[in-house]
This record gives structure tokens, sequence and C-alpha cells, in this order.
């Protein structure tokens, strides 16, 4: 009787300190994050005392005079992120929905191919991009375009390249990005209720109207999600761009110019940083922080959206 | 009812056929995206299978120039370095994990962390390196294997937390009644019986996660760094590993043997990764047709 109300006892004690463990642990996910926060806000603000919040526009980097601006590096982030998501979302969008009505068999295997894409480490893409696909835009993709299609009359674009620069960089991030998105939108497809698109094909919708105006339309906030998921993936990717942007602080001239992005700047600089340098690269890491976060949050945002939409049914 | 207009209608012939464009441009893409796989694998694979020898795994890198060059010590490096995040990383996250899901489901404050931690998977990774490397690296005075793996675990926790409470919620809340009916503890039912019973899908979500952050390179630029040495001051000072290994050979080096060494320590990496990723799957999937 009396050792059992020991246990009893002891397990109560034993189940509190589980508890408290499981909830400390828990907490670790906010805490780590308010102290990555503080940490890069304590961090650089020697940087935001020295040039002031003319630090986001400026442009100048002059590690000899020690004067920094963050301008080329947001462009530049900027600019890779949103050529990434132009190229990369038409294909997501395109492969998901052939992909959620293959069949089984095959549909199964090049869903877990695209998974593995997603699966191989950047710097792989890094050493790919800089021996193979550097070569082929130089060589062959460049003056394509720029001679065969004349897109190099087209302001902006570029008219040749040494194969490094910011289409490059991007192209390379879009197909990091694919795999990321097209398994959101793959399970967007697949919660639409097959009620829907069984009345759009009941009514003689051809299979793409029923994608663009039913199925898209009902997942439209998932879709957004799964963008905004493929987004963060983009911002903050730094060894892919690192190999083939080409690593000049410099604003965008063209396409085909060579440029830099926040990740890629903080990576190439660590080194020999300290002093003033230092703090700068600890301002734009909490500047691409906060950009992340922020993409983040929209993220969630849709996607717990779509998934409340799903818990009413 | 309103009708179309004859005029605005738009015509069988032409909605099929966009219909089957679509339909040809989707195979195109997925052609597109897995031959663009197909081609990376396949450079990796032709350009490093060639340098792979025994000695190659064996020796350990060397300055250029000196024979019999190898990437010992970067391998071991990153074994060590990946171990040790796991073991600092995978505790707490199964311990939020389990908090999340038997204890916090459906509370705010629950709400918030499961928020944090999704938050918390899309920051990017070398946002982490740059972390420890302030929390860490500057006070400790230098580089260090063991700065590397905070790093990793650092990037590890929320996936492995995110997976766990998935991987919990799946068990039927029957066995869960069924334990406490029986007189278990709340901790005594969580560990022994919804994470036996989960144990497929926990061991899942840590080899994913190994996966993921063992071919990660931005956040050990600025925390475990490179060395030729072999990784014997873990926690003092730089320590060899492949991904930098192969950042480092790959752009900072113009001579061919270190870019084909290069090319070998990414076939390996690559190998490493792919296989992890693999044997997750055909676990999950023999665990799900089991059931």
């Amino acid at each position: 009787m009396n050792d059992s109300g020991k246990t009893l006892i002891s397990s109560a004690c034993t189940d509190r300190v589980f508890r408290i463990a499981a909830a400390g642990s828990a907490l670790l996910a906010p805490l780590l994050l308010a102290a990555l926060l503080i940490q890069l806000g304590v961090g650089s603000a020697p940087a935001w005392r020295e040039f002031g919040p003319g630090f986001l526009i400026g442009t100048e980097w002059d590690p000899v005079r020690n004067v920094y601006g963050a301008l080329p590096a947001i462009v530049g982030t900027l600019l890779t992120t949103a050529l990434a998501l132009l190229f990369a979302i038409p294909p997501a969008f395109v492969t998901a929905l052939w992909l959620v009505d293959a069949p089984p068999g095959i549909g199964e295997i090049l869903s877990q191919a695209l998974d593995l894409l997603a699966a191989i480490p950047s710097v792989i893409y890094g050493m790919w991009g800089l021996f193979v696909l550097v070569p082929v835009m130089q060589d062959h993709v460049q003056p394509f375009l720029s001679d065969t299609l004349l897109f190099g009359k087209i302001p902006f674009f570029g008219e040749y390249g040494n194969g490094f620069g910011f289409l490059t960089a991007s192209l390379i991030l879009a197909l990091m990005i694919l795999p990321y998105i097209s398994a959101v939108m793959r399970n967007v497809f697949r919660m639409t209720p097959a009620v829907l698109r069984e009345s759009a094909f009941g009514v003689g919708c051809t299979r793409w109207e029923t994608a663009k105006d039913i199925v898209m339309r009902y997942g439209i906030r998932g879709l957004l999600g799964g963008i905004f998921i493929g987004l963060g993936r983009a911002l903050g990717e730094t060894m892919a761009v690192l190999f083939v942007i080409g690593n000049v602080v410099a604003l965008p001239e063209d396409l085909y110019a060579s440029g830099t992005t926040i990740a890629a700047t903080l990576a190439n600089n660590f080194a020999e940083a300290d002093g003033v340098l230092r703090a700068v690269l600890f301002a734009l890491g909490l500047i691409l922080l906060l950009l992340a976060l922020g993409v983040q949050m929209i993220a969630q945002y849709y996607l717990a959206l779509t998934g409340a939409g799903r818990g009413e049914r | 009812m309103t009708t179309i207009p004859l005029n605005k209608r738009r015509g069988l012939f032409r909605r099929k056929l966009v219909d089957r464009i679509v339909g040809v441009l989707s195979v195109a893409a997925l052609v597109l995206a897995i031959g663009g796989m197909a081609w990376i694998l396949w450079t990796v694979f032709a350009r490093g299978a060639s340098v792979l020898s025994w000695e190659f795994f064996v020796n350990p890198s060397k300055p250029y120039g000196a024979l019999n060059a190898g990437i010992g010590n970067a391998l071991l490096g990153t074994v060590a370095i990946t171990l040790g995040a796991a073991a600092m990383g995978i505790p707490p996250a199964i311990l939020a994990g389990i908090y999340l899901a038997e204890f916090g489901k459906g509370t705010k404050l629950g709400n918030a962390i499961r928020f944090a931690a999704n938050v918390m998977m899309g920051m990017p990774s070398v946002v982490a390196g740059l972390f420890v490397y302030a929390v860490l690296v500057i006070p400790m005075g230098g580089f260090s294997g063991f700065a590397g793996s905070v790093a990793l675990a650092f990037l590890m926790f929320p996936v492995v937390l995110r997976t766990t409470e998935d991987m919990l919620l799946m068990v039927p809340d029957s066995l869960r009644e069924s334990a406490l009916a029986l007189g278990c503890s709340r901790a005594r039912t969580a560990l022994r019986i919804i994470c036996r019973s989960a144990r497929g899908g926990l061991v899942t979500g840590i080899l994913l996660a190994i996966a993921r952050v063992s071919g990660e390179t931005a956040p050990l630029l600025f925390t475990a760094l490179w060395s030729d040495a072999w990784p014997k001051n873990y926690f003092t000072g730089p320590t060899a590993n492949l991904p930098v290994l192969i950042t480092e050979y790959a752009t900072n080096s113009p001579f061919e043997e270190q870019h084909a060494a290069g090319w070998g320590a990414s076939l390996v990496v690559t190998l490493l990764v792919l296989a992890l990723n693999i044997s997750c799957r055909i676990i999950f999937k023999e665990k799900h047709h089991g059931r």
C-alpha cells in the first residue's frame, strides 16, 4: 500500500518534470527566434550608428574608406528572387496539375523524383552552375538570346555576358525552388473536393478550364502559400548564388551583369570581417532575416487559411 | 440564365486545342525539371567517379601540389559535425514535438510555438551561421567544429519538431486513452506508448533532418570553416568538412586536380544525402503499408 502510494507520488512528480521539460523545449522555438533578432540587432548597431537609415539606400562599398551601403545587395536579392519565381511558378503549376491527375504509378514515381530534386544540397547546384551552366550560358544561351532572338535590343536585358550574373543565378534558383512550390501546389490540388471538379467536367469544361477556373480559384490561398514558401527559399539561398552571381558589389546594370545578393555578400566577406564591416554584415543579416520572416509569416497565414478551410468540411 | 452571345462563345476546337497545349506544356515542364536533376546528377557522377579510390577516402586533404591528397579528414569532420548537431538538436526537438502534440493541442501557446517553428523552418541557413558566429565564434576566439554543430542543430530543431508533432498526431486517440485509463502517467503514455507506435515516423523525420543539414554549407562557412588537418580539435579549431571543401576547391582554386577532388567530394555528399532520403521514403512507405 505504502509502496504504491510512493509510486503514485513519484510518477506525478516525473510527470510534472516531463511536462516542464517538454514545455521548455517547445519554448525554445520562439526564444531562439527572439534571440536571433536581438543578437543581429545588437551586432548591427554600430553600422546603423555610422551610416544611419541611409545605409539601406547607400550604393557604395569601399573597404578602404570603410563606407558601405546595402542597396546593391538588397536589389540583387530582390531581382534574383523575382526572376526565379517568374521562371519557376508556371512550370511548378502545370507539373503539379499533371502529377495530380497522372496515372498512379507514374505520378507517384515522378513526384518522388521531383522531391529528390529538393534534397540535392545547394553546394552541388553551385558546382554544377559554375562548371556546367555558366559555360553553356556564355557559349550558347546568351548569344542565342542576343543574336537570334534579338533580346539584346531590349533595355536592361543585356547584350553580351561572360555567363555569370543575375540571369544564370535566377535560373539555378528557379530549378531549386520549383520542387518546393510544386509539392505545396500538389497538396492544394488534392484538397479540392472531387465533387467540384466532377461538376466542372460534367458541364463540359476541359481539364485546363477546370484547373484554371475551379481548382485554382478554390485553392488560390494555398497556391499563394506555396509560392511564398518558394520565395523564402530563393531569398536566403547562399551557395548556389554565390558560385554564379559574379560577386561584384554593384547595382545590376542588366541581366547578364555580375552582382551580388545579401546572402552572397555575407558568405564572401565573413573571413576578413571586423570592426565596422562586421557590423555591416550583421545589419545585412538582419535585413535578410526580416525579409525572410515577413515572407514566411505571409506563407503561414495563407497556408493556415486553407488548412482552416479544410477543417470546416 | 443569360445566354452568351454567339460571337463571344469560345469554339470547342479552340478550347480543346488550348487544353492539349497545356497538357503538352505540363509534360515539357516535368521533363525540364526532372531533366535538370538528371543533368546535375549525371555531371556529378561523371566527373566525380573518376577520382574515387581507397586513397581518396583515407588520406587527408593537402595543399596543392602534395601527393596523395584525399578527403578523409573532411569526411570524418562532416560526420562529427552532423552527429554533434543531431545530439544537440534532436532531443529537445522531440520533447517539443511531444509537447505540441500531447499538451499544446489547440492552445494559444501551442499555436504560437507551432507558428514560430514554421517560421524558423523557412529561415535562411546563412543567418543561422551568422548568429552562431556572433554568440559562439567571437566569444570563443575562433572557429570550431562544435560551433558548426550548433548552427546545424539550430536548423534541425524546427524540422524535427514539426515532423514529430505530425507523426504523434497520427497515432489514434484511443491508444492514448487506453494507456491513461490503465493508470499510466502522461509522461509514460507519451514516451512508452505514443512515441513507440510512431517510431517509424520519428526515425524518418530525424533522418530527413540529418539529410537536410549534412549538405548545408553556408552556416559552416561562419562556424566550422575549413582546415587540412584531421578533425582532432573539434572543440577548439577550424574543422574540415565536405561542403566547405567543395566550396574552397571550386571557387578559390585554379587547379584542375582540386576541381576534380571537389567533384569527388560532391559525389560523396550527393550519394550520402540521396541515400538518406531514399531510405527514409522506403521506411516510411513500408510502415504505412504495414498498417
